[in-house]
């Protein structure tokens, strides 16, 4: 095992985990899900958050069909849509993604159509954004431990 | 039940939880933390799901042995409060409303919102704690003790 390599991916890995949280990708309860992995189940977080990217894509989807025709808007379909996706994100402290969602609720029950076209855009950017960022972090982990190192715990604080 | 329900035998016994929510992820992260704190766990994605595990969704004249054994096996239940369909206030009502041993199981509530009229409207229908999403691990960790120090 070359340790300087190991140290450095580590570094790596360490700093970029800052950064996501420092620019507000993510939020305690990210730091939450990874106390949930273990050795037993060592991959819990990238199921967890690709179960969450594949929810993101089906209700954006589904709300953008909702949202499509000016003189028929299904609001409410809509409203449950941003439901479920402010739940989903906060549990998995997607935070950029859930804080969209508040103004998206917002747009939604005030029946702001235009509002709410620009929630879904934006919503749809963030999270396809955190998915790339997500995915680095987890190409890191890899990295790490193809060296032979192992993950180190990041303190956010 | 038996005689050897001794407090030192109840902290080793493994805590049936049946969890309910429409959600995957949040379905995903509640059974995981109930899993690494030592909890049977089974989940169901609404609240008729739920009553049919409890063994109340069918004809009340069918005894199921299967679905009746269920309610005996259920330590507790944690359910989300907002579902389409049935919500966790009216499950927690039906499940308080039971004349058998199920009414006697706990009930614990999860929501999203913190809501005063809305958590007392739980609490007083018989909700054992209401707790705030999202869940961590330490917050069953907290239940667990609760939980445990209450049965006799």
């Amino acid at each position: 095992m070359n340790t300087i390599v190991v140290a450095q991916l580590q570094r790596q890995f360490q700093d970029y985990m800052v950064s996501l949280y420092q620019q507000g990708y993510l939020d305690n309860q990210f730091t939450e899900l990874r106390k949930l992995q273990d050795e037993g189940s060592p991959d819990f977080v990238a199921e967890v958050v690709s179960l969450f990217f594949d929810d993101c894509a089906k209700l954006i989807n589904d709300m953008s069909i909702s949202l499509e025709r000016p003189d028929h808007v299904d609001f409410k379909q809509v409203d449950s849509g941003v439901h479920q996706l402010k739940g989903s994100s906060s549990s998995v402290g997607a935070r950029r993604v859930k804080n969209v969602c508040i103004a998206f609720k917002e747009c939604c029950d005030v029946q702001n159509r235009e509002g709410c076209l620009r929630c879904l855009q934006q919503v749809d950017y963030e999270y396809k954004m955190l998915k790339t960022k997500l995915q680095d972090l987890f190409n890191l982990e890899q990295q790490i431990l193809q060296a032979g190192g192992t993950i180190p715990q990041v303190d956010i604080n | 039940m038996s005689a050897s329900d001794s407090c030192s035998s109840s902290m080793e016994e493994e805590l049936h939880v049946l969890a309910v929510d429409d959600n995957l992820i949040d379905r995903k992260l509640v059974e995981r933390i109930l899993k690494i704190s030592s909890c049977k766990v089974t989940t169901a994605e609404n609240g008729l799901r739920a009553l049919e595990y409890l063994g109340l969704g069918g004809d009340p004249q069918q005894s199921d042995p299967v679905t009746s054994t269920n309610v005996m096996k259920v330590n507790l239940i944690i359910t989300d409060y907002c579902m389409p369909g049935m919500t966790g206030f009216e499950l927690l009502k039906k499940v308080k409303q039971e004349s058998s041993k199920l009414k006697e199981v706990p009930v614990v509530i999860l929501s999203s919102e913190n809501i005063p009229t809305r958590i007392n409207k739980c609490l007083a229908s018989g909700a054992q704690m209401f707790m705030q999403k999202p869940l961590k691990l330490s917050d069953v960790e907290k239940l667990k003790c609760h939980l445990l120090n209450c049965r006799i």
